[in-house]
Formats: C-alpha cells, structure tokens, sequence
C-alpha cells in the first residue's frame, strides 16, 4: 500500500515510528505469520483431535459421576470435572474453531462454519459480534462493542452519566450470568431497544437470529436443568446434578468473563478513536492498533489451555486465525518486535490483570478526575460535589464533571 | 430398511404394529439423547467408543498395508457397519488425512466381497502425489480413515453366461480388473478354483513387468487356464496401438470390451469402438488438472463472473450483483466463506494457491475466504448468484 507524502505523524504511543517503520512492523509479523502457515501440519491437527477428545471424554465422564451425586465425592469430581469441560468447549474448542483457526484441516466437522458451542450465545451471532466486528474495529471507541460490551464505561473518552456509577455492580452481574450476558451482547439489545423506541424496524434477520437465541437457551437449559438431573433421580441425585450444573455454569461464566476481561480493559491498555484511524488503514497500522489495545496472561501450560490461549491475547488479536496451539511459540518472536519497535508489550500473572481491569470498572464508574482530585480529607466535599451531578440539570452536571477533571489532572501534576 | 417393510407385510397386522412402536420408541431414545448431547449430536460421544457402529458417518480402519510393487501398496480396510457392499470393478472414495488436512481420491476396489468382510483398494504412489505416497509409505493399520459408498459402473454383466470378455489394463488400470477377475476365480492354497467357463483375455500393459502391479496374480491366472493373459511391456516392445492389438487379439470383435488406463489410451481405444458400432466399457484414472492462471472466471450457480487476478472475488462477485455473504473484508472473520467446488483461487495476502478437483476434494467441495481470493483459473462456487 502507498502512503501519502502529507499523512500527518502519528501521535501517542507511536509517536516515535515513522510511517516506514509501521509497515516495516507489518511485513516482519507477516513472516511470522508465514512461518506458522508453512509448517502448520499433522502436530497442529493431533493438538486440536486430542483437546476436542479430552473435553468429550471429561464431559461425558463428569456427567456419568454425576448420576451418584447425592455422594459427596461425586458431587465435588463430577462438578470439578464438568466445569473444566465446559471451560475447554468455549475456549480452547469453540472460540478458535469459530475463528476459522482450524479450517485448513477441510474437516466438516471441525469447521467454523458449522461449529456450535456450549454456551447461550447461538455460533451465528457470536462469528458475527466476535469475529467481525470486535476483531476487525478492535478497541475502537463506539465501533467496538466489546468495549464495555455496551453497558460499560471502559474509556475516559466514553462520557460518564449517572447511571455509570452503577457499573461495577453491573459488571459483577454480567458475570455471574456471562454466557446470557454474550447472547444478549450478540443480539445487540440495548442498540435494538433504542431502535424500537425510536419506531424504526429491526435489521434484516434480526428476528430469526433472536428466535434461534431463544431456542437454543431453552435447549441448553433444558439439558442442564431438567434433563441430566432427571437422569440422575435414578439414585435421588436430581437436586444435587442441578446444583452441579448450576455451578459448573456459573464457574464457566465467572472465568470467561475474568480471562476476556483481561484482554482488552487492563489499566494501560490502548484504545482508539475513529477520528485517529486513517480512513485507509494499512495493514501495518491495523497490526500496531492490535499490538497496542490487548494485554496478555502470562501463567503455565495449563493457565493457556484453559483460557483458549487467549492469554495470548496479543498474538491472537495479531494472528486470529493462527491455530491456538502456536501462539505460545510465536510469542518470543513478537515480543522481540515489541522491543525492537518501542511498544510496550502488556503482560502479566491473571490475579494482577483481573485486578487492573477491575480497577478500571471502579475508576471509570466515577467522572473523569475523580479519583485523582480524592482524598481523605476532601471526601465529603468531593461526595457532596458527585450526589449533585447526579441530581443536578445536565449544566450543572456538565459544569462539576469538568471541575472534577481539572482537580485530577491538577493533582496529578504536583504528585508528578 | 427395505428388507423391513417387506417382511412386515407378510405379518400378521398385530405383529405389524410391534416394530412401528419399537421404531417409534427408539427414535424417541434418540430424540432425548440429542436432548442431552446438545450442542453436539450423540455420535460425537459414541465415536468415542466405536467411529464404525452402524449409523456413524462411514469410515474404515485400516487392518494391513502390503507392497505390491516398489511404489504401490495393497490396503485392507475394515469398513463401517453400514458398508453397503459393492461390485467387483466398482471404487470407492477414500477421505484421509495428509500433513493435518483432510483428501479424497477414488480408487478401485480389488477384491470382490470378502468372507472377512474386508475391502481392499490397490494404491500407486505418484510422483508428487500427495496422497498416494502418503497411503503406500506412511499409512499404518489402526488408522480410521473416511469412506463413501462404493460407486462407479465399470462393471460386469450379471449374467455372464455367452459373453467372451476382452480387458485391456494399462498401468494401474489393472486394479478394478484384477478386482473382477478375483471374484471370478477365486484363488486357494491348492491354486485358481475355476469355477465359471469364461473366455476372458487381458491385455495387459506397462512399461516393464517390474513396474507391474498384479503382475504375479495375473500370471497365476494365465497359467491355471483362467484367462488368456497378453502383456505389452512398452518400455521394450513400444506403444500398443490398434494394429497390435488386433494382431494380439484376433477375435477382438466378438468380445465385450473393458478398457481402464490412461485417457490417451482410452480415446484411442473408444474412437476406433464408436467407428465400428461396438460398445466400449471404459474407467478412467483420470489425473484432473486444474490449470492455474491469473485472474479467471467464478461460476456460481446462476452467473458466470469474470474476475482479475488482484481483485478479491467477492469484490468481483458483489459488482456484477451477486449477493454475497461478507464481514470484516480482511480475512479474519470467515464470515465471507463459500465452498468451491472446482478450480483455484489464489491467496492475495501470501500468494499461496488453494486448488479444488472436482473428485479429490470432500463432497462439500473447499471452503474459500472471498475477500481475501483471487481467482487463478476458472472456479466454481456453490452459491445462488
């Protein structure tokens, strides 16, 4: 791709590239990416064959103890067990089978075009929010709805209202009930809601999308809460096979929901604004936008395999459709790039990230500058300041939130 | 399920109902276990424990692979339950894995049914064939393969009686020939059972009798006085043409004729049949190629669309008004994927060439990203324009 002679400097964190430089980057994590094509084989095709076996064969094992739960044991191995099945189908299996990471083995069953998991969301839907939008507009505020998934506030650029205050509880909500949480995400529903207030028609397809939704919660509900339990009645373990799948959903939306929370909400993670991204990205510029807006877990083996390898959030936003399994041996590799570009690869243990993206949720719930201008001493006042921009017409509110951001940015200054 | 009704209705009506409800309760059974499998189906568990139960998609465990000549290899599969059986001359489709990705190739069954309920195909190893030398060198038993149903009408009458037979094998054309003639003399340790007084003779050639597969059993057949058996070793003798071939075979004409071989040999063989009114049954083992080139055409199943060489095909496609599934129109999101039933396209971020045969590709055909393929020949797509 040509670049324009008058294209203006970039600005923030790459401020120091050129434009050379980017696409220099971009051709250097191309031959990463072809080294993974050109010996992308049998070992690859074995990895996926064993992980989709294993899951099969620890589900159908966890749900067979789970027929004698009314024993403590069984109780506890058959709900361990289908749990970390459960985590394997949405990560490790489905997340990148939907990708297409495994569409070059041509096997039909494997295939992300026919691929279903076991999770709310219907595969349709979540290729379409997923993979479509939220990979390619990654980070991008108002494109990307992953970014808060739309009832968050994620970015000091997205405006604070009254009701983000209420944000962390939301957050905790949303992952108690993740996998409802994705299937609504999926549908758009806030954004169909406004629509339908507004008197204007749903998009194409929509309906048949919120019907097959509809339909497959009821069969996944079905399946976890009346019939596996009713199996179970054989040895009066029906109550404690639904308290098993009950939990082990709840564990699966809890951890997704930490490990996705990871990827992209971190304190210092980069997000963009559309005005910034040139109209014709390259594909150098688009790679730096992924570079700069994931964070990574950094763990053991079995931390990447139960996350999806998504603790290479860098090197799978770069490379989404790279198999999986490949991720960890490439990381080296881009994060020498990282290095030698000047970028600042973001990786840490899951406990420090899950705590820094939390922080953010709690930090962002408040107006811009608040938490900086805080103190013990002024907190009444401060308080007093935040009940009236919740309760004030919109100019008062406009007129506090801007104090709110002077003091923060003042205090920041004399700290520094 | 044929053999069923027609036992049914010599029942009684009361002994009618009794497999109408069984029937009915086990698709009840199966109705609830897709219940509890959801969302995966009950076959993925059960393939767990056995890929070849009756109702799993057919596939087929490899028992013993045997040389036969320095670069080809006899198979034995133990095929699924729902093998159907076949007819000797018949082939059959063989889906393997190779390097992680899945191939199908066509190759003849050379065996008649077996007692042990085996089949066998005969496999040549190709210069750059892929999946040939992968089945003749690195195949081992205990691997599943996939398999059709055996096709093809490459096949003798079923009443042979009155019929003199010529076949004329060339190359690895033998192997749906030595399939027949296998089944018609069935061979036992105390030598050729010739069970059936057929004139049979066979044209045999190759380019030199080590390069021969069946070579031996052919031989044996000759020797025992089950066939007239007529070798052309090209590599010393020459091509065989038709002067030849009447010379060797001087009742030509009253033979009802098999040809299978290369599609040089064929046309020869067909032209000179059609010219004197004769039938000609031919199969041939046809090596598709698929010329590649810049840019091409891209039939979908109303419209033909021309596209260039550096233009996306769903670009192309999308101007010339077909409606095209699309997404993020940079190659990460599949959502653009359509599957290709013939021809190449080209990749346009890395150059690299994804060629669909019609034959050696799954059933479904290759699945292509359109936003990110070019054309580099002519395609087609399984797709309403």
């Amino acid at each position: 791709m040509t670049i324009a002679p008058e294209a203006p400097a970039y600005t923030g964190p790459i401020a120091h590239l050129s434009r050379e430089d980017v696409e220099q980057l971009g051709r250097e994590l191309d031959a990463i990416r072809q080294d993974v094509l050109d010996t992308r084989g049998e070992r690859d095709a074995a990895y996926i064959h064993k992980v989709i076996k294993v899951q099969r064969s620890l589900e159908l094992g966890s749900r067979a103890v789970l027929l004698a739960s009314i024993f403590p044991p069984a109780f506890v191995v058959g709900t361990v067990g289908l749990s970390i099945a459960k985590i394997l189908d949405n990560m490790e299996i489905g997340h990148n089978i939907m990708h297409g990471q495994w569409d070059w083995m041509r096997d039909p069953k494997i295939h992300s075009s026919v691929w279903e998991w076991d999770n709310a969301s219907t595969s349709e839907g979540w290729k379409h929010s997923h993979n479509e939008l939220h990979h390619t507009y990654t980070n991008i505020v108002g494109k990307d709805n992953d970014l808060g998934w739309g009832i968050m506030r994620v970015d000091e650029e997205q405006r604070w209202t009254p009701a983000t205050l209420s944000q962390p509880l939301m957050n905790f909500i949303n992952m108690c009930i993740f996998e409802y949480g994705i299937a609504a995400y999926d549908l758009e529903l806030g954004k169909m809601r406004r629509l339908k207030k507004s008197g204007r028609d749903m998009p194409e397809g929509w309906h048949e999308m919120a019907r097959n939704t509809v339909k497959k919660i009821r069969r996944q509900a079905f399946k976890d809460y009346v019939a596996h339990p009713l199996a179970s009645m054989v040895t009066l373990s029906g109550p404690t096979t639904l308290l098993a799948n009950v939990t082990a959903n709840f564990v699966r939306n809890v951890w997704t929901h930490s490990v996705i929370m990871c990827g992209h909400f971190p304190e210092g993670v980069e997000t963009f604004e559309l005005k910034d991204i040139p109209e014709n990205e390259t594909r150098g510029e688009w790679y730096v936008r992924q570079m700069l807006g994931s964070a990574n877990i950094s763990g053991s083996k079995f931390l990447h395999l139960m996350s999806g390898n998504l603790s290479h959030q860098i090197e799978h936003h770069i490379f989404p459709d790279l198999p999986s399994n490949r991720y960890a041996e490439i990381a080296p590799k881009v994060r020498a790039l990282f290095d030698k570009y000047g970028l600042n690869y973001h990786t840490a243990p899951m406990p420090q990230q899950v705590a820094s993206a939390w922080h953010k949720v709690l930090r962002l719930s408040m107006p811009n500058g608040f938490f900086e201008s805080t103190n013990v001493r002024n907190a009444p006042s401060q308080f007093g300041k935040l009940v009236k921009a919740v309760r004030g017409d919109t100019r008062t509110r406009r007129r506090i939130l801007k104090e709110f951001e002077a003091a923060g940015a003042a205090s920041v200054g004399k700290a520094v | 399920m044929a053999e069923i009704s027609t036992s049914t209705a010599l029942l009684s009506p009361s002994k009618v109902r009794r497999p109408a409800l069984r029937e009915r309760l086990s698709r009840k059974a199966w109705e609830l276990a897709e219940t509890i499998a959801t969302p995966l189906a009950p076959a993925d568990y059960l393939d767990l424990f056995n890929p070849l139960r009756p109702g799993a998609d057919l596939r087929g465990r490899i028992v013993k692979v045997t040389p036969e000549t320095a670069d080809a290899a006899t198979i034995e599969i133990k095929p699924g339950a729902d093998w159907e059986g076949h007819t000797p001359g018949q082939y059959v489709r063989v889906g393997v894995e190779v390097d992680g990705v899945r191939h199908w190739r066509a190759y003849s069954l050379t065996h008649g049914p077996r007692k042990d309920g085996l089949i066998s195909i005969t496999v040549k190893a190709v210069p750059d064939g892929k999946v040939s030398s992968h089945l003749v060198r690195r195949l081992r038993p205990g691997k599943i393969v996939h398999l059709e149903q055996a096709a093809g009408d490459f096949v003798l009458p079923s009443d042979l009686r009155g019929h003199k037979f010529l076949m004329v094998t060339a190359g690895s054309g033998v192997t749906p020939v030595i399939g027949m003639l296998r089944n018609l003399f069935p061979v036992t340790d105390e030598g050729v059972v010739e069970h059936q007084r057929l004139d049979v003779t066979v044209v045999h050639v190759a380019p030199s009798r080590p390069d021969s597969i069946f070579i031996r059993n052919l031989e044996s057949l000759a020797e025992a006085g089950a066939i007239r058996l007529v070798t052309r070793y090209t590599g010393s003798e020459g091509r065989l043409d038709l002067d030849a071939l009447t010379e060797l075979v001087p009742d030509l004409k009253e033979r009802r004729a098999y040809a299978c071989g290369p599609a040089g040999l064929l046309d020869t063989l067909q032209s000179w049949y059609d010219a004197e009114g004769l039938p000609l049954q031919t199969e041939q083992f046809r090596l598709a190629t698929v010329v590649t080139s810049e840019g091409g055409t891209v039939a979908f199943k109303d419209k033909t669309v021309d596209a260039a060489g550096d233009k996306p095909i769903l670009d192309a496609a999308e101007e010339a008004g077909v409606l095209m599934p699309s997404g993020c129109r940079m190659g990460i999101c599949f959502g653009c994927v359509l599957p290709m039933k013939e021809g190449a396209v080209r990749d346009l971020r890395n150059g690299e060439l994804t060629v669909a045969r019609p034959g050696e590709t799954g059933p479904q055909g290759v699945p292509i990203q359109t936003c990110i393929s070019a054309a580099a020949g002519e395609c087609v797509i399984d797709h309403p324009a």
